[in-house]
């Protein structure tokens, strides 16, 4: 009993390695917040086009087929890193649609035409109040919905080929099948 | 001295009430204001994590400030403002989050800790008493007082 006694501050530290060594080596991003629109239907929301632009990106558009949808910014610096994975993305025939998060539309025109423009649609979020529904809290931010219309995956961090290989194309294919 | 104590506490204060909100965000009305603002302070920034939205100075944060004093000004009551962040960012969003499974160490740790530590301290205490009875002096060491006298 008194031995047990002794081992007892051994054994707390060894349960507290173990609570914070776990989501440290199983590579969990502890600065990701946690979405509870997962599953959930698109927020409604209708955004007007950038200038030149036929039309913008309402949640409409988000039916029918398996879509990413990417919120982007001229401003933004990882955005522009991950400009080359969307393209690659846009080349496999994976339709991805555009949230302009609070960008001045004529940065927004000249930030598409240095990296390419991987999108189907854009809407303009001047104002933030779009990318707020879809609980953002930066960018970029991409998400992946449904053919009901349904957000099934979000990623807060800029995509990388490893994220296309391993994560996205697979559960594209996953949702596609689905019925 | 006392002048130095009251000037930390000042300090003190003033540290606490820390705002980022800027004259022209504010609602007109300072009553609304308030409220907005202790909405505010139950909101955390998403941005910065460990301020609040009225703490911080992210031009994200500032849009979310910029809501909850849209919808005060609209008659929202706390409840609806604080659902309509809590719907979009989850637990995470709320410095004060709900008692559910996933929070319950959250929430008892520290009653967890002190009654552990409760325990430890009474038995550290009762089993030692403070005052035990000395042992009397052998036969050899009364000898040896003797002969010091």
């Amino acid at each position: 009993m008194r031995r047990l006694l002794f081992i007892l501050p051994v054994l707390v530290f060894v349960g507290i390695v173990v609570y914070f060594a776990t989501p440290l080596l199983r590579g969990i991003d502890p600065s990701v917040i946690p979405s509870p629109l997962i599953d959930k239907p698109v927020p409604a929301f209708a955004l007007p086009p950038l200038p030149g632009y036929p039309k913008g990106l309402s949640s409409a558009d988000l039916k029918g087929q398996v879509q990413i949808v990417n919120i982007f910014a001229s401003w933004c610096v990882p955005c522009r890193a991950e400009a080359p994975a969307l393209m690659a993305l846009k080349k496999m025939n994976i339709p991805i649609q555009g949230i302009d998060q609070k960008d001045k539309p004529a940065d927004a025109l000249e930030y598409l035409k240095e990296l390419g423009d991987p999108y189907v649609s854009i809407g303009a979020d001047l104002d933030r109040k779009v990318s707020i529904d879809w609980g953002a809290y930066g960018a970029p931010e991409t998400f992946i919905v449904d053919a009901n219309g349904r957000i099934r995956f979000k990623q807060a961090a800029p995509i990388t080929q490893d994220d296309i290989d391993n994560t996205i194309v697979p559960l594209i294919n996953r949702l596609r099948t689905e019925k | 001295m006392r002048a130095v104590f009251a000037a930390i506490a000042v300090t003190l204060a003033l540290a606490g009430a820390a705002r980022a909100v800027e004259p022209d965000e504010m609602l007109k009305d300072p009553q609304q204001e308030a409220r907005a603002e202790a909405i505010g302070r139950q909101l955390r920034c998403p941005v910065c994590k460990t301020e609040s939205i009225e703490e911080s100075d992210a031009d994200f944060t500032k849009d979310l400030r910029k809501l909850v004093r849209e919808q005060v000004a609209a008659g929202k009551t706390d409840a609806q403002v604080l659902d309509y962040m809590h719907s979009r960012y989850g637990d995470f969003i709320l410095l004060r989050p709900p008692f559910k499974p996933s929070t319950w160490l959250l929430w008892l740790a520290p009653a967890i800790l002190l009654l552990f530590g409760g325990i430890f301290a009474f038995f550290m205490t009762r089993r030692r008493p403070a005052t035990a009875e000395p042992e009397p002096l052998t036969a050899a060491e009364k000898a040896a007082v003797e002969a010091l006298k």
